[in-house]
């Protein structure tokens, strides 16, 4: 049985310190998996793992069964693999618009094209507007992405990794910082991601992570200390012990 | 070959009093001040012109070709290079490139173009024959004075509290603001020496340097390779890099004459597309 | 600007591609450059010498503004090709359109694999890279002397007719119709590059790499491209200064020919393409003007008007420059 993503004995060190311990991971396809942990863990060294930004120290990394531990970030995204950054990475001097027009247009070849006029090829477009319906951004399509509100900001951010049309989609605390008002829509449209997307959340939310995910994770001091359905790890007397003391749970 | 060596040795030495400001101003303000040559004009200037005109002893222009760079240095800093340390790279080399034209032509204007030639005094000519390597008295004369300038510079840095001011500085100028450090004086200070090191380098070095309009163009990539190659976060790394170059340069001149510069260039470009952050640096 | 119906498809291509059109003032731009062959014919030296500079400094826009790489040795593909097409003249064949390619290929070849070397490291090692690829050259040159003629400078070369029908006249007007020609439709090209989805891509690497990376592209083989591509057009610039001076010196090569198209580019303003164009312009003309007032000191000038420009803010006329550039297309668009 293949899964959508596997790491293998993962190991990062950063001189004498181990922020990745011997991590064997596995993310079922279709899965809406959440990642926890306490600050420091490791997780969004693990994530830039996973997406190439960090080189491993030892270990694989499988993406739909195929190893991917040497390629490049650019080229993992190629076969399916887009995260989130826990702080908004967009292209700030670039309207929503032309950030996932160009995201689309990357993923369609088009990105070659020294000859054509940007908006001029209609498959790119189509699918562009119809991104930004789904992450409600169709009312601040032609605003400077450094001007729009942190929610906006950060559904863009979401509709960048989506606009890569992901097998495999990684999301580094989508809901941190965004302000109460504006949390409904986004936990609305993480939500609504259609199943042929597996996805790993990374929150430290728990009442996201509740209603999102169908298996959690527990990373503490860079290793896996388990993995099961929710049920399962809420139960669990040592992750209580590590993290969800403090629950109502 | 050792007197080759003995050469490269000094000429190295002459390029890292040279240079150090420029690795100082580099590794602090981070600031890629390409003008760091003129200073140097600027002393080897004072010392032709204190000794060809009004006669003044080699030895006694010393301290002005010092002093004189470092107080133009200190003016500059306070007045224009403080505020464009914020500015991208390319507003600053622009504005360091903007200067060195405005300083070549003055000076151009003020001096004339031909090389400015310095009479050392008696006791500094010629060469001695020690254990059978032909030494220039010159030459030992100007390692023994850069070397004591480095000896000192260690000094100053790992034993005074100045120099730890400086150190905490060039490692995090906010936390050093936030210790109560004023960054600001110790920028203008080291400046201002950086400048006044130049300019006793340019001094020291007129004579086999040559000197003349064109000399911080010229030499402006010597300076740069010191401080790319020999890092900016010690004061040993420049200082190797500084004889590795003044060996090089002066081994290639002598036994591959042909080839000229073009080895040094070389070199200093694979060094870097190897090992961007220079040969001698420790991570940062 | 709030749509009150959803956004079709077809409204956001024309957003898009905006940009793309051309607005007036370029089209009077050439218009008033190509009747200047007409209008001005005692000063057609002059104006193919701002012609080849204007093409020089787009060169530079292309890595500088679009691909944010600062370079102090562009000179090299300038001197490059200036010498290719003149040992082409002088040895191979006269034909300028032939030489020109020759000079073209010869530094995007330079560039290509210079660029992987330049892509490596922050600002100051390229600033080191740069500059020592264009000293090593000029280094080569000046060694190689029985080539290129050394100090001395490559003579003799003989241009021959232009497209078999034009022969390079004394008063430079077929050399001026031959620059303007050339120079038009590289621009031409490298406006559509910039408007593409290519182009739309080096804004995204220039604005985060990180995320560039992040949404698939491949941030070093976009950036090899352009900066070959620049060497490319800065080696043609280099190569009708061979053909229409017929003389080619090791000034070509020389650090100040790369500080001199910086300060181009930066007078002009960079990141619009147009300002390589407008900078020659007006630094030609107060070349002009300042060589009558001091001859010899004209280099004290430039640095003056250099440290002026960063002291007063270039960025934020270059950001006004700009903005008023993007206003005007918003108005061509309604």
């Amino acid at each position: 049985m293949s899964y959508a993503l596997e790491t293998r004995g993962l190991v990062k060190r950063f001189g004498g310190l181990t922020a990745t311990d011997n991590v064997s991971f596995r993310l079922a396809a279709g899965a809406r998996h959440a990642l926890i942990g306490p600050n420091g863990a490791g997780k969004t060294t693990f994530i830039n793992l996973l997406t190439g930004v960090l080189a491993p120290s030892a270990g694989q990394i499988l993406l739909e069964g195929s190893d991917v531990t040497r390629l490049s970030a650019e080229r993992r995204v190629r076969r399916g693999l887009a995260r989130t950054f826990q702080i908004n990475q967009l292209f700030g001097a670039m309207t929503p618009l032309e950030a996932i027009g160009l995201a689309v247009s990357e993923r369609l070849g088009g990105g070659r094209d020294w000859w054509r006029v940007s908006g001029s090829q209609r498959a790119v477009l189509d699918e562009a507007v119809a991104i930004a319906a789904r992450f409600r951004l169709t009312d601040v399509l032609e605003e400077r992405t450094a001007n729009l509100a942190y929610g906006k900001q950060r559904l863009l951010e979401i509709a960048l990794a989506f606009a890569c049309r992901p097998r495999v989609l990684l999301l580094d605390e989508p809901a941190a910082g965004v302000p109460e008002a504006e949390r409904h829509e986004l936990l609305a449209t993480v939500a609504a991601l259609p199943r042929e997307v597996s996805v790993l959340l990374i929150e430290h939310d728990m009442d996201l992570v509740f209603s999102f995910a169908e298996e959690i994770s527990v990373l503490v001091n860079g290793a896996l200390l388990t993995q099961g359905s929710v049920a399962a790890v809420a139960a669990d007397p040592r992750v209580r012990a590590v993290y969800l003391g403090e629950s109502t749970a | 070959m050792l007197t080759i060596l003995f050469d490269g040795v000094a000429y190295g030495m002459l390029l890292f009093v040279l240079a150090c400001g420029l690795a100082v101003t580099l590794g602090l303000m981070n600031f890629v001040n390409l003008a760091h040559g003129a200073f140097a004009m600027a002393g080897g200037y004072v010392t032709a012109v204190l000794m060809n005109r009004f006669g003044v002893p080699f030895l006694a222009t010393l301290p002005l070709a010092f002093l004189i760079p470092a107080l133009i240095g200190l003016v500059l800093e306070r007045s224009l290079y403080q505020r464009l340390y914020a500015r991208s790279h390319l507003d600053q080399v622009l504005f360091s490139i903007g200067l060195v034209f405005m300083a070549v032509a003055a000076v151009d204007f003020a001096m004339g173009s031909q090389q400015q030639l310095i009479q050392l005094p008696p006791w500094l000519q010629g060469r001695v024959d020690v254990m059978g390597v032909q030494v220039g008295l010159y030459r030992s004369f100007i390692i023994l004075v850069c070397g004591l300038l480095v000896v000192a510079l260690q000094l100053v840095l790992t034993r005074t509290r100045f120099g730890s001011r400086l150190r905490a500085a060039v490692d995090d100028p906010r936390v050093a603001r936030g210790l109560g450090i004023n960054v600001g004086a110790i920028f203008a200070a080291t400046f201002a020496v950086g400048s006044g090191l130049a300019g006793l380098g340019g001094a020291l070095g007129a004579e086999i340097l040559g000197l003349d309009p064109t000399f911080p163009l010229k030499f402006m990539l010597y300076f740069l390779i010191v401080v790319t190659v020999g890092g900016t976060t010690s004061i040993t790394g420049p200082f190797l890099a500084s004889l590795l170059l003044g060996i090089a340069d002066v081994a290639g001149k002598y036994y591959v004459p042909s080839l000229g510069a073009f080895v040094i260039y070389t070199l200093m470009i694979v060094v870097l597309v190897l090992r961007p952050q220079g040969l001698f640096a420790r991570g940062r | 600007m709030v749509h009150s119906a959803p956004l079709t498809p077809e409204a956001a291509g024309a957003i898009l591609s905006r940009r793309a059109r051309w607005r007036w003032p370029e089209i009077a731009f050439w218009l008033v450059a190509a009747a200047s062959l007409v209008v001005l014919p005692e000063r057609h030296l002059i104006l193919n010498e701002i012609a080849i500079i204007g093409l020089f400094a787009v060169s530079l826009d292309l890595i500088l503004g679009y691909a944010g790489i600062v370079s102090l040795g562009h000179a090299a593909f300038f001197g490059l090709g200036a010498y290719v097409a003149g040992l082409m003249a002088k040895h191979l064949s006269g034909d300028p359109l032939l030489g020109l390619a020759a000079a073209g290929l010869a530094a995007g070849l330079l560039g290509l694999v210079t660029s992987v070397l330049v892509l490596r490291g922050a600002d100051l090692t390229r600033l080191m890279v740069t500059l020592g690829v264009a000293l090593v050259l000029g280094e080569v040159a000046n060694q190689a002397a029985w080539l290129t003629g050394g100090a001395d400078g490559l003579q003799g070369i003989v241009m021959g007719p232009l497209l078999g029908l034009f022969e390079f006249d004394i008063f430079g007007t077929v050399a001026y119709a031959y620059s303007l020609g050339v120079l038009f439709v590289a621009f031409w090209l490298a406006r559509r590059l910039v408007h593409s989805p290519f182009g739309l891509s080096l804004r995204a690497i220039r604005d985060n790499p990180l995320r560039a990376r992040a949404v698939g592209i491949p941030v070093h083989r976009r950036l090899m491209a352009i900066y070959t591509v620049a060497a490319l057009y800065a080696g043609l610039a280099g190569g009708l200064l061979a053909q229409t001076t017929q003389f080619v010196s090791l000034d070509v090569l020389a650090f100040h020919r790369s500080a001199d198209v910086l300060l181009v580019l930066v007078i002009g303003g960079v990141g619009y393409l147009y300002g390589g164009l407008v900078g020659a312009v007006i630094f030609k003309v107060l070349q002009d003007v300042l060589s009558g007032l001091t001859p010899q000191y004209w280099q004290f000038w430039i640095g003056l008007i250099l440290v002026a420009l960063v002291l007063l803010g270039r960025e934020r006329l270059s950001e006004r420059v700009r903005g008023l550039w993007r206003s005007g297309a918003a108005e061509g668009a309604r």
